[in-house]
């Protein structure tokens, strides 16, 4: 049996030295839901476990001139006791709180969610949606990735070896913004989504004048739909402009037929959760609460 | 809201109240223990290969390396098991046979099924034994295999068994297949039953196999000695079942095999069987030491349960007043791997809500390469419900009759003669679906946007062999020794009997669980016989206890004993012309037990018959999204005919959780099979049962109809709940609908491909 070192980082250049040190063995440990199971199945053999939890700046969240920088490691359910964050972007927290259960809530964060690079992450559609920038500390200095080109295929990520993910920076918000996310799963919780969608709306008046889509278990990554989102800007939420949204998402679907869904039902699917991301968006906009998680 | 009408309002002092369980305070504390909380000193671990292929040929085994490990210390593979003849055993409500137990506990000329055991190591840790198992090279040639009963019904299809010619066959087979059994039932003359009906509906559903799903995975720890005496700890439901079965395969005597029951985290009726035990028997005897191996949840549902999927056609005949005339039921069942499908209850079941003059019922046992079913609830009745209660439903709104109206115009009361020869005694049928035709769930309007579902279901109860002991302390204190596991609260529901029997306080009685070595026999806890079977010896041994207490008393006041009456929880004079004596207390006649001939025990040993068949009516409120095919249970109401409740939460709780299982079965579990034939679901995330967030607290009705053959009117309860809820949920969704689903599950992706094929019908009729 091979043994496994666990370390544990101070800062984020400790941090990417032992990962630098670990020779493509190490893994980063933050909440370790994902971590921790795949290495009980066997999935993953890590040579070395570097623990990021005691790195402030991963386990924070800070405001500046209205963008949020929320460190890579901290959980979900503090994410979500974080009244302006919800506040302002109240789809990508819905989005990270319908991480595993309450009780994984309490460690699973968005940066472990999005570098355990599954397509169906239900953090990264509303991230996606978001605008989010991934902030990455390497060997060679930090650089900054948008969140929709951060994942490659499922499990894989553009990071290179001795790189971490440290943050993610969710841009300011104009005025009369707001985000939704929605995701399909046959139970109410406990689930994996057979389709999940992020909007991220902003309007004028009735008016979309800006608007992203994140569309996410429907492809080998998680995908910006600039179609979607360029049917519906410009437009008062109609029918038609719904419609066409839905269309340019079913369109962008390149599902497969698995247990969990087959192509048809997926590609229908993300049609219908658009038509209801965008609503709640806009009813966010105009003041309208939204609760609960299930598209019905 | 729940209603419980008890029939024996101050009748009884303890029946009937709800005391806390005397296992609650360890459950809820965690110190109760569970099949893998039990360790000994030098214990090794034992680990099972298992065959990745569905169907292959296993033409040689070499474990040689894995032998050489150090830190191995034994191996197995079915060379170390006698073969065994061809004997059918009874197991709760199935039938096995050991020659096929032999070969599903480790394969042995085939492995039939992805995860079939074919060799196990017991090494000084689970790292070790886990490299262990990668040393064993095992030569399969793989071979076709089959997944589907249809499929493996064809002829050509790929053979499991050489051997197996369907009994049953009419002609009788001459050729082997993968149909294992052909049976039928038949009542009146069904063709001119269906001749004189002026509606006929007909039509074919299936359902898919799915897991018991309890949380608790098989888990199990042997100690062989060197005197030959092996000592085990099992999760399990019938300990002297695995100690019957494990002295067959292991060629010991049931004497030589002392089998303790641990706490038990669900069985449902897939703890009836042995998987782990004689391999950690056989490790233990080989390696000299104590062997514990407990399953992962994957082995769990690759190669232990399930409940068998099946397909059903039914043909109702009914007059236009609604009075069903004819009924005919055909039933193709999955086995697994080996012959013995629940299809002869499944057939049974399938019209006994209801007095029907001419029925035909067939069924089919049919092998595919699948793991062996074991029970799970009402083994088989869920399924040919689910086809029987849906055509009533069609039947009902073709008629435009109230769903309720049509089941108690056609319902078994007592005197109706099933289609399986049985004449029922007092049932509660009629009272049951009363029951929930006046609840205040039916009475109030269902809500804008759901619809409502209503079905029934039946099932035997069994009786059969129970053992019962009860010892009085010194202190007046009270034993009660018994011998089938607790899944349900039965220890509580024996100690309120023996409470009320003996007259004394209920926190005054300890019951107990003994092993195979300290009570005699005890068949396994299942067919919802414990409390009534198992409940029946703890009364008479109280009796055996109250008449030796009562000669007590006789010698201490010296009279005769036939003088003395028990009242109370005292002995007392039976009148004034015996002679005036304070009456003794059973703390007093304890405190003299010395001088009056020694300790006071009273013991019971029955063949129980008589168990009273239950009858449940589920009612149902639901929404369905129509893009999304998603279900959304907004009420849910269970009625069921419970003969007596003992403890009423208990019989609650059995209520409420064959409810929520048979919603899951109905909407989202199932086995999921690759072209390999390898299961693509072996874990609870793309298993999907249900999660409290899905379902409404389920409201239970319990209506007291007695079992006249049980001294305080016990029936048993624990099955009848999972068989109404899956066509109770699919009658909900067709009257939401308009679409009626024919198979389960009915899962989002699923119902959403019915719905769009629906669409320009539905949008046609509008």
């Amino acid at each position: 049996m091979s043994e496994v070192q666990y370390q544990s980082a101070k800062t984020v250049k400790e941090a990417v030295k032992m990962m630098q040190a670990a020779k493509g063995k190490g893994y980063i440990l933050a909440g370790g839901t994902d971590l921790l199971v795949q290495m009980k199945s066997g999935a993953r053999t890590p040579g070395v476990i570097v623990d990021v939890k005691k790195i402030p700046e991963m386990v924070s969240v800070a405001e500046k001139n209205g963008a949020f920088t929320i460190g890579a490691a901290t959980p979900a359910a503090v994410l979500g006791e974080n009244k302006k964050l919800r506040k302002a972007w109240p789809g990508v927290i819905e989005a990270c709180n319908l991480i595993g259960s309450t009780q994984v809530q309490g460690r699973a964060s968005a940066g472990g969610n999005l570098c355990n690079a599954s397509p169906a992450a239900d953090s990264v559609p509303a991230l996606v949606a978001a605008g989010c920038i991934v902030n990455v500390a390497g060997p060679k200095g930090k650089r900054a990735v948008p969140v929709e080109k951060f994942c490659t295929g499922p499990g894989k990520t553009s990071l290179k070896p001795g790189e971490i993910v440290v943050s993610l920076t969710l841009p300011k918000r104009p005025k009369g913004s707001s985000d939704a996310y929605l995701r399909l799963i046959p139970r109410t919780e406990m689930d994996i989504a057979v389709v999940g969608v992020g909007v991220s709306l902003t309007m004028k008046g009735d008016t979309v004048t800006d608007a992203r889509v994140g569309l996410g278990a429907v492809a080998p990554t998680v995908l910006l739909v600039e179609k979607a989102a360029k049917a519906l800007i410009g437009s008062k939420l109609d029918d038609a402009a719904l419609d066409a949204a839905a269309d340019a998402c079913s369109a962008a679907c390149r599902p497969i037929d698995d247990k969990r869904g087959t192509i048809k039902y997926r590609t229908k699917i993300a049609g219908v959760l658009l038509k209801r991301s965008a609503m709640i968006a806009r009813d966010r906009i105009h003041g309208i609460e939204h609760r609960g998680h299930r598209p019905v | 809201m729940s209603e419980h009408r008890p029939n024996t309002e101050g009748k009884y002092k303890w029946i009937g109240t709800r005391p806390d369980r005397p296992d609650g305070a360890d459950k809820v504390t965690g110190r109760a223990r569970f099949g893998a909380d039990f360790s000994l000193p030098g214990q090794l671990i034992g680990k099972v290969l298992r065959s990745p292929h569905a169907h292959a040929e296993i033409k040689s085994i070499d474990t040689s390396k894995a032998l050489a490990l150090s830190g191995v210390k034994g191996v197995i593979t079915a060379a170390d098991f006698p073969d065994q003849p061809n004997l059918i055993v009874p197991t709760g409500e199935m039938q096995v046979n050991m020659r096929d137990i032999t070969r599903n506990i480790m394969a042995r000329e085939k492995a039939l099924y992805e995860g079939h055991p074919v060799a196990a190591v017991a090494a000084v840790s689970e790292a070790i034994a886990k490299q262990a198992l990668a040393l064993i090279k095992v030569d399969y040639k793989v071979l076709p295999h089959v997944i589907d009963v249809a499929e493996a019904m064809k002829p050509g299809a790929p053979l499991l068994h050489d051997h197996l010619l369907t009994e049953g066959a009419n002609p009788p087979a001459s050729k082997p297949s993968n149909i294992a059994k052909r049976i039928e039932f038949k009542k009146g003359d069904a063709k001119a039953g269906f001749a004189q009906a002026e509606v006929v509906i007909e039509k074919d559903y299936t359902t898919q196999a799915v897991h018991q799903g309890y949380i608790e995975p098989h888990a199990t720890l042997a100690s062989a000695a060197e005197d030959g005496q092996i000592q085990v700890w099992s999760t399990t439901q019938g300990h002297f079942q695995v100690r019957g079965f494990c002295a067959r395969l292991l060629g010991l005597e049931t004497s030589q095999i002392r089998v303790t029951p641990t706490e038990i985290g669900g069985g449902f009726g897939g703890k009836t069987v042995v998987y782990l035990e004689p391999l950690a028997m056989r490790l233990s005897q080989k390696a000299g030491k104590p062997v514990k191996m407990t399953m992962a949840r994957e082995d769990v549902f690759r190669a232990s349960g399930p409940a068998p999927g099946g397909n059903v056609k039914v043909k109702i005949g009914a007059m236009k007043d609604g009075r069903i005339v004819a009924a005919e039921c055909i039933v193709e069942m999955q086995a697994g791997a080996f012959p013995g499908s629940p299809v002869g209850p499944a057939c049974m079941c399938s019209f006994a809500c209801y007095d029907i003059d001419n029925v035909y019922i067939e069924g089919f046992d049919v092998v595919s390469n699948r793991p062996k079913v074991a029970a799970y609830r009402a083994p088989g009745a869920p399924i040919s419900a689910w086809a029987v209660e849906s055509t009533l439903d069609i039947l009902a709104l073709q008629l435009d009759m109230d769903p309720i109206d049509l089941r108690l115009m056609n319902a078994a009361k007592a005197g109706t003669k099933t289609a399986y020869g049985v004449t029922f005694n007092t049932i509660g049928m009629v009272e049951t679906l009363e029951a929930v035709k006046h609840s205040a769930h039916y009475r109030t309007p269902v809500k804008h946007g759901y619809a409502r579902g209503v079905a029934a279901g039946f099932w035997f109860n069994i009786g059969a062999d129970s053992s019962a002991a009860s010892h009085v302390g010194e202190d007046g204190s009270v034993t009660v020794i018994s011998g089938n596991p607790d899944i349900g609260g039965s220890r509580a529901s024996l100690a309120l009997m023996a409470a009320e029997e003996l007259g004394v306080d209920y926190n005054r009685v300890r019951p107990v669980i003994a092993d195979t070595a300290s009570i005699g026999f005890n068949f396994v806890t299942g067919g919802s016989r414990v409390t009534f079977a198992t409940g029946l010896a703890v009364v008479n041994s109280v009796r055996d206890m109250i008449r030796e207490l009562k000669v007590r008393a006789a010698k201490i006041w010296k009279i005769d004993p036939e003088a003395v009456i028990w009242e109370g929880g005292m002995a007392k004079p039976a009148g004034n012309q015996v002679g005036t004596f304070e009456p003794l207390s059973l703390a007093d006649l304890a405190a003299q037990a010395g001088r009056t001939g020694g300790p006071i025990n009273g013991h019971a040993q029955l063949n129980v018959t008589g168990a009273g068949p239950g009858f449940g009516v589920h009612c149902v409120d639901l929404k369905v999204d129509e893009d999304t095919g998603c279900v959304t249970v907004g009420r849910y109401t269970a009625a069921q005919d419970v003969g007596t409740a003992i403890h009423p939460s208990y019989v609650e709780g059995q209520l409420q959780g064959g409810a929520v299982q048979g919603v899951g079965w109905a909407l989202n579990e199932e086995y999921i099979y690759n072209a390999k034939g390898r299961l693509d679901n072996p874990g609870f995330l793309d298993y999907r049962m249900p999660v409290a967030s899905d379902l409404p607290k389920i409201e239970t009705i319990l209506v007291e109809v007695p079992n006249p053959q049980h001294p305080y009117g016990v029936r048993g309860v624990g099955e009848v709940p999972i068989i109404p809820p899956l066509a109770a949920v699919g009658n909900a969704v067709a009257r939401a609908t308009g679409v009626r689903m024919v198979d389960l599950p009915m899962s989002p992706p699923r119902l959403s491909a019915a719905l769009d094929a629906a669409r320009p019908r539905r949008m046609a009729a509008e």
